[in-house]
């Protein structure tokens, strides 16, 4: 039905996509995944006419087709349902299923009868039952989820493009979703699925196409695919590789009796975390770990108090923090190290010093005057102790490379004396010398005494920089590695692993 | 292990999810709904029957008439202003254009009705135009754009009128003089055109393709545009409209004036947003009627008007009336806003 071969796509600096073939079939439902960067996005896109092919070829219904926007590919039956709801809010539900292609009587003016009897018709045959006269945002997420694959599906979409449509619904309302999948399959609609939750892949997909690295590493039926197998190509690592480092890298000295320095209990947040419990000792790494949208990231900053929390504690050396306030968390002694340094964290127009002393200074001054001297001392302190190559204290952040910027991020926390340290991707985008660095100054930092907590995407990383590995998997808890058991091979078994229990694969 | 307890109980048989909100809650949703769109409404006729209670003069029939003519004119900009709101926009270029569009006619009518009204119309949508292409097309803020048309057209005016020294003047003889001038059942001839207007703009916004774009573009762009709405065709078309009307109107002041006075027009745009922003349409776009729109502007004049008739008081005052008075619907409209994102 839907089929690109040869496709490249690159951006300045990336190679989004190169040599993709990718087949959707009519009555299929096929499962496109890959981790972040991987390109899938990219192909969505190119898919849609959002972006155009650099090379190869996009075949529709048997001839080559080539979409200049969005509105082309969906004139041609091609939907899109993007994670996000992507309606108009303050419209009514009728009006947002039919914009565009409204029921008109004489004289061009839209017959409201009709379109609000048909949007009802149409909503109905998904198995929901609202008043489509009410504005859109009166409704819950899910049943507006429903609404825009009505709307999907009733301008006769021929292809219908799912991107993580499952991410913010209810378990009743995946299943609702999962009967309406199977209903377009049976109409003969190609169905494209873009997901991270294993379970659903296997429970809803008939074929998968994994991407790696903008390449196609893996394509045939999804029954076919071992968990472990999709799991390991995903992730770019071979089963059964047991890494001989990841077993020299204890240094002994950290303390396994020792109180934990830092205790989350059962943290839930609707949607992202389910009941997650863990612990740092002081002088541990814990590594976390997981494919992206486990609940990670999310995780660290339920942690730090940057995401409120529905239920559950956070401890920090048995004193309970009080939750969803940063400035309680960094208090407490916890301070987390984000994802994306360039928009939440480095000022790159103020210098080395100003950037490490920005978060401390409430501390340094005096009568709300900035002590200097102290600031100087901290400072050069700092610059020494993690290596921070610069021309000197007043050098701009911006003009550093990636590897020192992620150190001065890091000093600027270390300066608040943390008791542990939240550390989300650290060595992303810096180069192999600036990575191994930071690594080690981790660990060392470890040996001093702090707790530290660990994200990477990086296995290899992960495992090796880590004493134990806590396995998340769609916000939950599915295992905690600890000693001889932290390998490559036993995190990519936890991950994928079937749902415990028998039947209900739907959390 | 933490997923069973997660689904236990939420494994009853899938069932068509029921209305998520208790009726109450609707109920109050509905309140604040009627307070944003009605609430001018009934300040309007309350302070109707107040001003009759209080002057003997209000309620004549030269007063209402009176007030309904020089309502209309301002009544016309806040129509193709209303349109503009509600696509999220902006448009300051009105009052200059209005003031633009009374010259040009003025100064057309020697030529005959047809290009005292085709003139104002062409120079004034054409500049409407231009700031619609440069907003959507250009991606410029509506703001900047429409402050930049302002003081062009205001400075076109300037030119056309040698710096404002030249009046020119309408025979009050020509049919384009009885389109301001003109009775009709013993009703203005402004007045009826601008019901008129008012129908049909009513009309595109609720009944037509146009009018959906129009809410889509306003209510989320982004969203709008995946859903295939022609956004930037439905921003250039609303800038357009707004012109339009703003040269209507200042054709038809020139007739009723029968002369195009240089001076008028300044501070109408504000006028009419204030209008628009009172009669129940959001600043921030997405939601709003033309009726509100028509009210909000009768509220201004009526407020305007018994103000005149205490006399004692200072004309001045009237602008600090309107002032408060928008104040408070703005702060009732985010009030109001904000307690339906809460429920």
């Amino acid at each position: 039905m839907l089929s690109v071969s040869g496709l490249t796509k690159t951006f300045p600096g990336v190679r989004a996509l190169s040599g993709v073939d990718f087949t959707a079939r009519a009555g299929e439902v096929h499962a496109l995944i890959g981790e972040n960067g991987a390109g899938k996005s990219t192909l969505i896109k190119v898919l849609t006419g959002v972006h155009r092919p650099d090379e190869g070829e996009v075949t529709y219904d048997g001839s080559p087709v080539r979409f200049a926007t969005p509105l082309q590919a969906q004139h041609a039956g091609i939907s899109t349902i993007y994670q996000e709801v992507n309606l108009v809010p303050l419209m009514s539900v009728a009006r947002n299923l039919f914009l565009g292609r409204e029921p008109r009587g004489p004289l061009g003016l839209i017959d409201f009868r009709r379109m609000h009897r048909e949007a009802d018709a149409a909503l109905r045959e998904l198995g929901v039952r609202v008043d489509v006269r009410r504005p859109l945002r009166e409704l819950g997420v899910g049943v507006q989820q429903m609404v825009a694959l009505a709307r999907a599906v009733s301008v006769d979409a021929r292809v219908v493009i799912m991107d993580e449509p499952t991410s913010s619904l209810e378990p009743r309302e995946v299943r609702t979703l999962f009967r309406v999948i199977r209903m377009l399959r049976e109409r003969g609609i190609a169905v494209i699925y873009v997901s991270h939750r294993l379970d659903e892949l296997y429970e809803i997909c008939d074929a998968v196409t994994v991407l790696r690295d903008g390449r196609v590493v893996h394509t045939g039926r999804m029954a076919e695919l071992e968990r472990l197998r999709l799991v390991a190509l995903m992730l770019g690592r071979e089963i059964g590789e047991v890494q001989g480092e990841g077993l020299t890298k204890f240094s002994g000295g950290h303390d396994a009796e020792a109180e934990p320095v830092l205790r989350a209990e059962e943290l839930t947040v609707r949607h992202e975390l389910h009941g997650v419990s863990l612990s740092v000792r002081p002088g541990e790494v814990v590594g976390l770990g997981g494919l992206l949208g486990s609940g990670r990231s999310e995780t660290a900053k339920a942690i730090a108090g940057a995401l409120p929390t529905d239920s559950g504690r956070v401890l920090v050396a048995g004193v309970p923090v009080r939750p969803g306030s940063t400035p309680a968390a960094i208090r407490a002694g916890i301070s987390l190290l984000p994802e994306d340094r360039k928009a939440e964290g480095i000022v790159p127009g103020l210098s080395v010093r100003e950037n490490i002393a920005l978060a401390a200074l409430p501390g340094l001054s005096r009568f709300g005057l900035v002590d200097e001297g102290r600031i100087d001392r901290i400072v050069d302190t700092f610059m020494k102790r993690l290596r921070i190559k610069a021309a000197g204290p007043h050098q701009k952040v911006g003009e550093l490379s990636g590897g020192n910027q992620q150190k001065v991020l890091l000093a600027r926390w270390l300066a608040m004396q943390p008791k542990v340290l939240l550390l989300d991707e650290p060595t992303r985008g810096i180069d192999v010398g600036a990575k191994a660095e930071v690594q080690k100054l981790i660990d060392e930092l470890a040996d001093d005494g702090l707790g530290v907590l660990l994200i990477s995407s990086d296995t290899e990383e992960l495992i090796e920089g880590s004493d134990r590995v806590v396995v998340l998997k769609d916000g939950v808890v599915v295992e905690e590695l600890t000693g001889d058991a932290v390998t490559e091979d036993r995190l990519m078994r936890a991950i994928a692993t079937a749902p415990a229990g028998t039947g209900d694969p739907d959390d | 292990m933490t997923t069973d307890v997660q689904d236990t109980g939420k494994a009853a048989p899938s069932v068509n999810p029921p209305d998520e909100e208790p009726p109450g809650a609707s109920r109050s949703e509905r309140l604040s709904t009627l307070a944003q769109q009605h609430g001018a409404l009934v300040t309007l006729v309350v302070a109707m029957v107040a001003a009759s209670l209080s002057f003997d003069t209000f309620l004549t029939g030269d007063n209402l008439e009176n007030m309904a003519v020089s309502s209309a004119f301002l009544a016309v900009v806040a129509l193709g202003m209303t349109f503009v709101i509600i696509t999220g926009g902006i448009d300051l270029s009105v009052g200059s254009l209005f003031a633009l569009g009374g010259v040009l006619a003025a100064w057309g009518s020697r030529y005959g009705t047809a290009v005292a009204l085709l003139l104002p119309l062409a120079v004034c949508g054409l500049i409407g135009l231009v700031n619609g292409v440069l907003i959507a097309r250009s991606r410029l803020a509506p703001f900047i754009v429409t402050l930049a048309a302002m003081l062009g057209a205001r400075g076109l005016m300037l030119a056309v009128t040698d710096e404002g020294s030249q009046t020119y003047l309408v025979d009050k003889d020509t049919f384009f003089a009885t389109l301001g001038q003109g009775r009709l059942l013993g009703i203005g001839v402004p007045v009826w055109i601008t019901v008129a207007l008012f129908v049909l703009g009513a009309v595109v916004l609720r009944r037509t393709r146009f009018g959906q774009y129009v809410y889509a573009v306003g209510g989320n762009e982004d969203a709008a545009a995946l859903m295939g709405a022609p956004v930037a065709r439905t921003k250039i078309a609303v800038y357009t409209l707004s012109g339009l009307c703003a040269g209507l109107a200042g054709a038809l002041n020139a007739a009723w004036l029968v002369s195009g006075v240089t001076i008028l027009g300044s501070g109408m745009e504000l006028e009419a947003i204030s209008a628009v922003v009172i009669g129940g349409t959001l600043l921030t776009g997405g939601s709003g009627f033309i009726s509100g729109s028509l009210v909000g502007v009768l509220l201004l004049k009526v407020i305007q008007n018994v103000i005149n008739q205490i006399g004692s008081l200072d004309s001045a005052y009237q602008q600090v009336v309107s002032g408060a008075f928008l104040a408070v619907v703005v702060i009732a409209q985010t009030w109001l806003g904000r307690r339906r994102r809460v429920l």
